[in-house]
């Protein structure tokens, strides 16, 4: 599904190089856990990846399905069924959540050639979706993410994801800033996406999330390289001792 | 040349060239009047501090420069899906051929040419008279020169509840058409009208309409200016406001080399609301001035002026908007806010907001901004599988949604957003060319 290989990327404006080398290997259906600890790059691959501007790839490659991803302009990779639930959701004052929602969902259907959903089918859609994440009309009429608590605006990524049904989902501390139910919500949903032709990327901090969503494979990620790749016992180490005794072993 | 005499210069070269109106009766006077007031302050210079972002030589020059007709194509006529009473104007003529019977219930309506050789006439306590006030403390040539030298107009009055809208279409025929149109609506007690205005007119348009709505009147007014890419403007609206009246006004100008609208709005009646908005999208040698001053002159009355400009491609915004509260007005509720989104470096949005208030209990407040577009929001919504031109559209539209939301007819704004969207379609695949 997801193949990276030996990506270095710096930052466009500046001369700081922030990845050095990562190599991740996704297969169909499988789900991996990138951990790490802050700084390390985890959200600046997640970003080059869905291509967000202001970094340069000095070095290596990034394929969905083949598909050399690093060449397309972001809406292409969406298309291509990719998708990023951002660490940070973004606001967008005077655009309604639905509208949103629905410009996303046909964008998508027209790039593939199908036809767009109609009005009535869309919302029924939606509807549906967003009760399962408990989240009511209100929400759904509001300017996105504006005035959404944390928790709210992690749901809604998730949302967003459940109308996409993107192939490959990268989900960028969905889990940061989450109660006990709203964890329990977030993972529920993503566990509801789980399938054999749909592979996740979970960047997370704490094991916590991984206690939902169970991971196939772990890797610790530092310093712009991921230095140790595990089954999910890494995760539980990781809580455990902490980054130092990894960090330490590697060197 | 001192500026007093470089301003009689280009009055004399413009008068020269404009047919004087003959007839008698009230208009005579009014003209008469009007001239008066045009000679002692003369055309305005650009030294001028009304006119310091904007450059008035193509309106004073003596004759219009050339404009081509603009091909909308197989794009509809603004406000089509309406069901309204059509008045059309060719070149600022009123062609009877083309509009519909001047007949309908709750309304009366009188061409100028008709109405003003009589010796009575309501019209004569408005053609004119909101003109000459709103000529203090600010000096308007323009509108003083339409008042004088007006070819054409018309005299509305509305008695009830308009049945329809009154649509008055300004088609745009001649390629150095000069037309100057002067109209006088007034909305008595408790009457209702909706006034559409659409199309570019003339290569060069002057325009006056006066406004007086009376306690408890309530008046809306929606307007879309032509898109003839050479076109040039200068507009004015001058309203009067009694006790409980309601007056809004919604402008859409896409394109047009020079459009300079001004407002002049007296609140005059306690609790009358007055509401100015205005969206423009300009894309290259597109200059926008929107000059708005509304003066508070009675208690509890409430003002907004909401004014938003989309530019590239090196258009310039201009906004001059001003709240005078007046002693006495307390209780004044003025809110005032213009904004520009730059799409590149090479646009420029010139802003000079203004309060100034001689009353103590008072709500006034006003912002102005000047930004780009939310790069980090782009992102998002193409992370999204939405392509960057629909996404910058969206962006925009919701940049400019607190100005349309200033029409209240819902059919009417989803009529001004589809063609929001028709233009940003265009003018994005043209950058992209
Ligand atoms: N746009 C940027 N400008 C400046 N520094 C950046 C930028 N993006 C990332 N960085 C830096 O790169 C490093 C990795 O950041 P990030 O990818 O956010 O790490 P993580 O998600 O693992 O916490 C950090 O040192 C961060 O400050
Ligand atoms: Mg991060």
């Amino acid at each position: 599904m997801l193949e990276i290989k030996n990506l270095h990327v710096k930052l466009e404006e500046e001369d700081k190089v922030i990845l050095k080398g990562v190599d991740l290997k996704i297969g169909p259906g499988e789900v991996h856990a990138i951990m790490g600890p802050n700084g390390s790059g985890k959200s600046t691959l997640s970003y080059v990846l869905s291509g967000r501007d202001g970094y340069e790839v000095t070095d290596g490659s990034a394929t969905l399905d083949g598909q050399e991803l690093l060449e397309m302009e972001p809406e292409e990779r969406a298309a291509a069924g990719l998708f990023l639930a951002f660490q940070y959701p973004v606001e967008i004052p005077g655009v309604g959540n639905m509208t949103f929602l629905r410009t996303a969902v046909n964008a998508q259907r027209k790039a593939r050639g199908e036809e767009e959903l109609s009005a009535g089918d869309f919302l029924k859609v939606v509807r549906e979706k967003a009760k399962a994440l408990k989240i009511d009309a209100e929400m759904l009429k509001r300017p996105v993410n504006v005035g959404f608590s944390g928790g709210e605006k992690k749901r809604n990524e998730i949302l967003q994801m459940a109308m996409l049904e993107p192939r490959m989902c990268i989900l960028d501390e969905t889990d940061s800033g989450l109660d006990v139910d709203a964890m329990k919500l977030v993972s529920d949903g993503v566990n509801a996406l789980r399938s054999e032709g749909r592979s996740f990327l979970v960047i997370t901090h704490y094991q916590r999330l991984l206690d939902h969503i169970k991971p196939d494979v772990v890797h610790i990620m530092a310093a712009g390289r991921i230095i140790k790749t595990g089954g999910p016992e890494l995760a539980l180490e990781v809580e455990t001792n902490g980054y130092a005794d990894i960090l330490g072993e590697v060197g | 040349m001192a500026l007093a005499s470089v301003k009689e210069t280009a009055l004399a070269a413009r008068l020269a060239c404009l047919p004087m109106q003959d007839g008698a009766g009230w208009l005579a006077v009014a003209r008469t009047q009007a001239l008066a007031r045009l000679t002692a302050m003369g055309l305005p210079a650009k030294r001028d501090e009304y006119w310091r972002y904007t450059d008035p030589a193509t309106l004073n020059a003596p004759e219009a420069a050339p404009a081509a007709r603009f091909d909308p194509g197989d794009e509809a006529p603004a406000f089509d899906g309406i069901d309204r009473l059509k008045i059309v104007f060719v070149d600022g003529v009123f062609d009877a051929g083309a509009s519909d019977d001047l007949a309908m219930a709750g309304v009366e309506i009188e061409r100028l040419s008709r109405a003003g050789s009589v010796d009575i006439h309501w019209a004569q306590g408005l053609y004119g008279v909101l003109e000459a006030r709103g000529q203090s403390p600010v000096q308007r040539p323009f509108a003083a020169l339409n008042t004088a030298y007006a070819t054409d107009g018309l005299l509305i009055r509305v008695t009830g509840q308009a049945a329809r809208p009154i649509a008055l279409i300004y088609v745009h025929k001649s390629e150095t058409s000069d037309a100057i149109l002067h109209h006088c609506i007034k909305v008595e007690a408790g009457a209702e009208l909706t006034l559409l205005e659409s199309g570019p007119a003339a290569a060069r348009f002057t325009k006056v309409v006066e406004v007086e709505v009376a306690d408890g009147g309530r008046f809306h007014h929606i307007r879309v200016q032509g898109r003839d890419h050479e076109r040039r403007a200068a507009t004015h609206l001058f309203a009067r406001l009694g006790a409980d009246a309601l007056f809004k006004s919604f402008t859409l100008t896409a394109n047009g080399r020079l459009t300079r609208n001004e407002a002049v709005i007296e609140l005059t009646g306690r609790d009358a609301r007055a509401h100015v908005a205005g969206a423009a999208v300009g894309d290259g040698d597109f200059h926008h001035d929107d000059t708005v001053f509304v003066t508070h002159a009675a208690e509890a009355c409430e003002s907004r002026q909401v004014f938003k400009k989309v530019l590239k491609n090196g258009a310039t915004g201009v906004f001059q908007g001003k709240i005078l509260v007046k002693p006495g007005a307390q209780k004044t509720d003025g809110y005032q806010i213009s904004q520009s989104l730059l799409l590149d470096e090479d646009s420029q949005f010139l802003a000079k907001p203004e309060l100034e208030i001689y009353a103590d209990d008072v709500k006034c407040s006003h912002g102005s901004t000047s930004g780009a577009i939310d790069e980090t929001a782009l992102f998002y919504l193409q992370s999204r599988g939405v392509p960057r031109a629909a996404a910058q559209a969206l962006l925009v539209l919701a940049f400019l949604a607190e100005a349309i939301d200033e029409v209240e007819d819902e059919a009417i704004a989803e009529d001004i957003r589809g063609r929001l969207e028709g233009w940003l379609a265009r003018h994005a695949a043209k950058a992209q060319a």
